[in-house]
């Protein structure tokens, strides 16, 4: 599956979809009801983004909620079609101090372990240095790398090789 | 000899298939290739060895018999005591060139004590005695290190039967850094999870493992003690923290760690201070291993364009590139003799182990698989032990320095890799 989290993404909104019928229905047999308390007060969580923010990053129409940005065969260079995502999450990211992103480098499995682990922490470097030209700051993201220890895809294709050779964007609370 | 070895791996194998259809949890060893001149030795069945409830004598035939470098030569069920001479005369027409033979005896509080003694039959002379205590349980243990005199009397090199092998068994969605005998035998989890492991590495005294966990969902090198479980951090800084090795002494350890950009090289005590940068490229630099004697660090490299191996002293200076031919050279190993280095070489056939000799800079490919990762050299540099796959799954084999010699061992229904060979025990 080339977009797992924006899967479960939508999955999610789905269900939360079906759940909010009867608490709109609710809401409005109980209008009248004034008694302080219970959902007045909002929980303030400075770790998280507030409001649309938040949102955005799960609405599978957004572009924020594609995260993964595939590379060619030895390289690691930003192929132009993921120019509009990194731009996205790069003014996400600075609009957004307080978020923290990990980016999670990986390499198709062929060849040595450790030197896959390197092949990918350059993929991740990449993505980071372009967060940071569109305004993310340094204490913002880390950039790690999986070799080819996390592939996406397991089957030995070119196709598959090229999906595992890959930057991962994840936002602090989905890893 | 391709053909006759060819033959005779082809019957090995289709004999030792049917032999592996028992379902067991542990390694099996399968041997696909045997030295060309083994050495013919008698294993004579210890005297009084029925008061064991598993027997010795067959320990040590099998541990000789796997190493590929003897014939064993039948000598029947009867059993032989040391404390008679062999008949030298009768054992030369039966074509043995050395017989083993041994007694048991109770000793205190339900242990047992076996006497042996190593004998040449064609210089009638004794090449050895030993005497060990053992109880019942460790009837293993007892038969490795009888093995380990003889094969260290015979051919003038440790034997490694006592040592232990450290993997890591991917099963599901589960990762299990195991320890387990050199066979194959007893093999304990040290450490489970569900991220991957990889990068085992033995301290020098073989109380510790340093390795690369994802625990974390990024990787982090720990150092972890068997006998206790505990476990530190030896490198956790921002980025990515891999490859660790251990210096000979056991006092640091390299990593390679991205904190300050690309993967380059560092050394750090075990405890995980200390951290100091060892050399500074504009490249990747990965895979560090120490020389036997501390002098030199091994590494692999791409800034000459493709991955290539390099050394560095310790001490610092120049890197030195040390392969040539080829446009894929990793995972550099020296051996613990200093004689020669082992690493994966991409060839036509794939990637496969290859055996560098450290003064001429002469090469060769040891195997015939083309997945090969992870060489690990036996403590007396006689064998490699790495990860290969066969039949679409992960198995670890060993092969001689010279190539002759040649093992599998797997487990069923699970992918092994990461291979690391264990020091002598002290």
């Amino acid at each position: 599956m080339r977009y797992p989290l924006a899967a479960s993404m939508l999955a999610l909104a789905l269900l939360a979809g079906c759940s909010s019928t009867p608490m709109s229905s609710d809401q409005g047999a109980s209008v009248e009801d004034r008694s302080a308390g219970a959902g007045t007060i909002p929980t303030v969580r400075p770790d998280q983004p507030q409001g649309a923010g938040l949102a955005a990053l799960r609405d599978p129409n957004n572009i924020l909620s594609k995260r993964a940005i595939m590379f060619d065969y030895d390289s690691f260079t930003i192929r132009g079609q993921y120019m509009p995502l990194i731009e996205a999450h790069g003014r996400f990211l600075a609009a957004n101090p307080q978020m923290k992103m990990l980016i999670q480098g990986s390499a198709d499995e062929r060849g040595s372990r450790e030197y896959n682990l390197a092949l990918g922490q350059k993929r991740s470097d990449a993505v980071k240095k372009a967060l940071m030209l569109l305004g993310a700051k340094e204490g913002q993201i880390e950039s790690v790398s999986l070799g080819e220890e996390k592939p996406q895809c397991t089957e030995r294709t070119e196709a598959c090789y090229a999906e595992n050779r890959r930057g991962e964007m994840l936002y602090a609370g989905e890893f | 000899m391709m053909k006759l070895t060819d033959l005779l791996r082809f019957l090995l194998i289709a004999l030792l298939a049917t032999v592996a259809l028992t379902a067991r949890a542990q390694l099996s060893i399968e041997i696909t290739g045997a030295g060309a001149n083994r050495f013919p030795v008698a294993v004579a069945v210890m005297e009084g060895e029925s008061q064991l409830p598993r027997s010795v004598t067959e320990v040590v035939r099998g541990d000789l018999e796997r190493s590929g470098l003897f014939s064993l030569v039948e000598m029947g069920p009867r059993p032989m005591s040391e404390a008679m001479p062999p008949d030298f005369a009768y054992l030369r027409t039966r074509g043995a060139d050395a017989i083993a033979v041994g007694t048991v005896v109770p000793a205190q509080s339900g242990k047992y004590e076996v006497r042996v003694r190593l004998y040449d039959t064609r210089q009638e002379a004794q090449l050895d005695a030993l005497t060990l205590t053992m109880t019942p349980a460790q009837y293993r243990a007892t038969g490795h290190k009888i093995a380990d005199v003889i094969y260290e009397r015979i051919t003038g090199l440790k034997g490694v039967f006592s040592t232990q092998i450290a993997y890591v068994v991917k099963s599901g969605g589960q990762y299990k850094l195991q320890i387990a005998d050199s066979d194959g035998a007893n093999p304990q989890t040290a450490l489970a999870s569900n991220e991957p492991i990889i990068s085992p590495s033995w301290s020098p005294d073989g109380g510790r493992l340093a390795y690369v966990s994802f625990e974390a969902k990024k990787p982090v090198v720990y150092v972890h003690t068997l006998a206790s479980g505990l476990r530190s951090v030896a490198a956790n800084f921002k980025g990515s923290n891999s490859a660790p090795a251990w210096s000979p002494d056991g006092s640091r350890l390299a990593v390679v760690l991205t904190k300050d950009g690309l993967s380059q090289l560092y050394t750090v005590n075990p405890d995980g201070s200390g951290v100091t940068r060892l050399a500074t490229s504009s490249s990747i630099d990965t895979e560090p291993a120490f020389s036997h004697d501390g002098q030199w660090i091994y590494f692999t490299s791409d800034r000459g364009g493709s991955p290539q191996i390099y050394r560095i002293a310790t001490a610092g200076g120049r890197a030195e590139r040390v392969t040539f031919e080829g446009s894929y050279n990793v995972t550099p190993r020296p051996s613990p003799d200093g004689q020669t280095m082992t690493y994966i070489a991409r060839t036509g056939n794939g990637f496969q182990v290859a055996i560098m000799d450290v003064a001429t800079r002469q090469f060769a490919v040891l195997t015939d698989t083309g997945r090969d990762e992870s060489p690990s050299f036996a403590p007396n540099s006689r064998m490699i032990l790495y990860a290969t796959e066969i039949g679409g799954r992960g198995v670890l084999a060993a092969v001689s320095s010279d190539g002759r010699i040649k093992q599998r061992l797997s487990v069923q229904a699970a992918d092994v890799r990461e291979p690391a060979w264990g020091p002598l025990p002290r």
